[in-house]
């Protein structure tokens, strides 16, 4: 159980991360998700009490990270954005290494380790010079580190950042599966990453938070409805006036005539639950415009976080607005 | 702190630096060795102690260089921070693992004055309380060297300040003698430096009225001091240079006194320096 409390983190006059407050449950996923610069390392910092905050605090498990520093940095596995790890040494050297200063009694350091690495999958590097691995294995080892003690809370920062394809998905895996056994913490910029494996996001920027819900809530409020994509052939007031007879379009927006296609895209978002896809062919069907193309889509997180990041840019100067925009915001019932 | 000090021998054992250190060491004790006792036939020990204490000002750095600073530049030392240890415990962790090897040749050394002594009289007590003082000394000059290693992320900064601090310690006996001895000298040496010691505030802090206040309550009480008791300040200046000055300490030791206030002059040396140690790690955490 992992509480954050109002906590700020000021670099002379630039606010970091300003007024943070969340909570996170034990046996989750946890997504910290926001734009470069938005605060999520500096976050998982001040969490794992490798920087100091300006004002808040962080209680661990009921110990505050400020005032019991020993007691809750042992229930956190830390990888950082670059993988703290001792070049000089092969892996497992490093690994019994990080295992003696977890203070991991000696008889059981050799067993601690082997697990570490098999779980990572590195059993076949352990006596490599971590200098001479590829990036890929350096993170690995970064994430075996982490593991290293079964602390119950597991803090990962980017930690697929220069991986390739393959190794992206091996590590989401990973993550996946520590999931059922520790709280895992993991932040990106990647949208897909996030919303794959994370059971909770929490959407960060500017410092702020803007978002905090479960993957799907987080879609779902903010499609406000399903949206339409169209593509018709036929005059635009036409079009306009044949789309004015459904009561459940929200919006409509036709943009300009696609000469490729001798059509008008249309964009509609409807209301929740209502699918007005045959009453929209019949319609245009009976007035002979052509419906060329007509898919139903999701908004997807990408389009969430967008949104949501958008708004602080606009709004930049006033703070109070972001709330009203973003709901899900006071949702603290994590 | 056993681990941080178990982690810190494992790389000097498989780093060349540790061995090279102690080979040096070693070469330099042996060469005067010979030379001044075996060669003439002196059976003072201290003599050849006496000789090498400027090894220091060229190994030390060497030695302390990267202890922190690479551990900043690789990153690593956000593992330390973030795992179960105090800073404390990292710091002097590391102390005693520079301190152990340095230990080596010093306990090699030990042998020495045995050997001198199967072909002569020898004085034991005075030949191991200088060996004790040497090896102090040592551990004060690695302390500083510690410190000079946690304020920077590059290796070669942290060797260059330290290799400049040590030689001005060093050379402290010559360069005190410099300065003019008359009070006036003194109170103003001491307001410059006051002043120094409020720039040096204010850039720590950026409190910029608590700089003005310390540097100006300082320097008032040491115009008033001056004023009322002139006497007081004559030689002042050049015996607080005086302070620094760490080699000369072994003086008393070479010549056969038991100098408590020495040993206790090095072990706040020491003190010092790994708390500042310390506060520098724990201050970039809160900045």
């Amino acid at each position: 159980m992992i509480e954050v409390k109002n906590l700020v983190k000021k670099y002379g006059d630039h606010f970091a991360v300003n007024g943070l407050s969340f909570s996170l449950e034990n046996g989750k996923i946890y997504g910290f998700l926001g734009p470069n610069g938005a605060g999520k390392s500096t976050t998982m910092n001040m969490m794992t009490g490798y920087i100091a905050s300006t004002s808040g605090d962080v209680v661990i498990n009921g110990h505050s990270i400020l005032d019991e520093p020993e007691e809750a940095k042992k229930c956190i596995g830390y990888l950082p954005e670059i993988p703290p790890v001792y070049p000089e040494m092969t892996v497992s050297e490093y690994l019994t290494v990080v295992a003696d200063l977890k203070r991991i009694p000696k008889v059981d350091r050799k067993s601690v380790v082997a697990d570490a690495m098999e779980t990572v999958k590195i059993t076949e590097m352990k006596d490599r010079l971590i200098k001479n691995l590829s990036k890929g294995y350096k993170q690995r080892v970064g994430i075996a580190q982490a593991l290293i003690g079964e602390p119950d809370i597991i803090i990962l920062d980017e930690p697929t950042v220069g991986l390739d394809p393959h190794q992206i998905i091996e590590i989401r895996e990973l993550v996946r599966s520590l999931g059922q056994k520790h709280t895992v913490i993991i932040s990106s910029h990647i949208l897909t990453e996030i919303s794959e494996v994370c059971d909770y996001v929490l959407i960060i920027n500017h410092g702020k938070l803007v978002a905090a819900d479960s993957t799907e809530n987080l879609e779902e409020m903010f499609a406000g409805g399903n949206s339409l994509e169209l593509l018709v052939d036929g005059k635009k007031d036409a079009i306009v006036r044949t789309l004015s007879s459904f009561g459940e379009i929200i919006k409509c927006d036709i943009a300009d005539y696609d000469e490729e296609q001798k059509a008008y895209p249309v964009q509609l978002k409807v209301t929740n639950d209502a699918d007005i896809r045959r009453g929209l062919f019949k319609a245009f069907a009976s007035a002979d415009m052509p419906i060329i193309e007509m898919k139903s889509r999701m908004v997807s997180l990408e389009e969430v976080f967008l949104e949501l990041t958008r708004d602080i840019d606009v709004d930049k100067e006033n703070d109070t607005d972001i709330d009203s925009a973003t709901p899900g915001v006071e949702s603290e019932e994590a | 702190m056993g681990a941080v000090y178990r982690k810190e021998m494992r790389s000097y054992l498989v780093s060349m630096i540790g061995y090279v250190f102690i080979a040096f060491i070693l070469l330099m004790m042996s060469f005067y060795f010979a030379y001044l006792n075996l060669n003439l036939a002196s059976p003072r020990f201290e003599a050849v102690l006496e000789s090498i204490r400027f090894v220091f000002v060229i190994f030390v750095p060497i030695l302390t260089m990267r202890v922190l600073a690479e551990e900043k530049k690789q990153r690593t030392d956000q593992l330390l921070l973030t795992l179960p240890l105090t800073v404390s415990d990292i710091v002097v962790g590391k102390f005693l693992a520079v301190a152990t090897l340095f230990a080596v040749p010093m306990g090699i050394v030990c042998l020495y004055p045995l050997i001198l002594a199967r072909y002569g009289q020898v004085n034991l007590a005075v030949a191991y309380m200088s060996i004790l003082s040497f090896f102090l000394l040592g551990c004060a000059n690695i302390a500083i060297g510690l410190f000079f290693s946690s304020i920077t992320e590059n290796p070669i900064i942290a060797a260059v300040v330290s290799f400049v601090v040590l030689l001005v310690c060093y050379l402290m006996d010559d360069l005190s003698s410099m300065v003019p001895n008359t009070a006036s000298a003194s109170v103003i040496s001491f307001a410059v430096l006051f002043a120094l010691l409020a720039a040096v505030l204010y850039n720590l802090t950026r409190d910029l009225w608590g700089a003005v206040i310390t540097g100006a309550f300082l320097i008032t009480a040491d115009v008033c001091l001056f004023i009322f008791k002139r006497t007081m300040f004559e030689g002042l200046f050049h015996r607080f240079l005086n302070m620094f000055y760490m080699t000369g300490r072994l003086e008393n030791f070479f010549n056969g006194i038991l100098d408590i206030s020495g040993v206790v002059y090095f072990l706040s040396i020491i003190g010092v320096a790994l708390f500042m140690t310390m506060q520098t790690l724990n201050k970039r955490r809160w900045s």
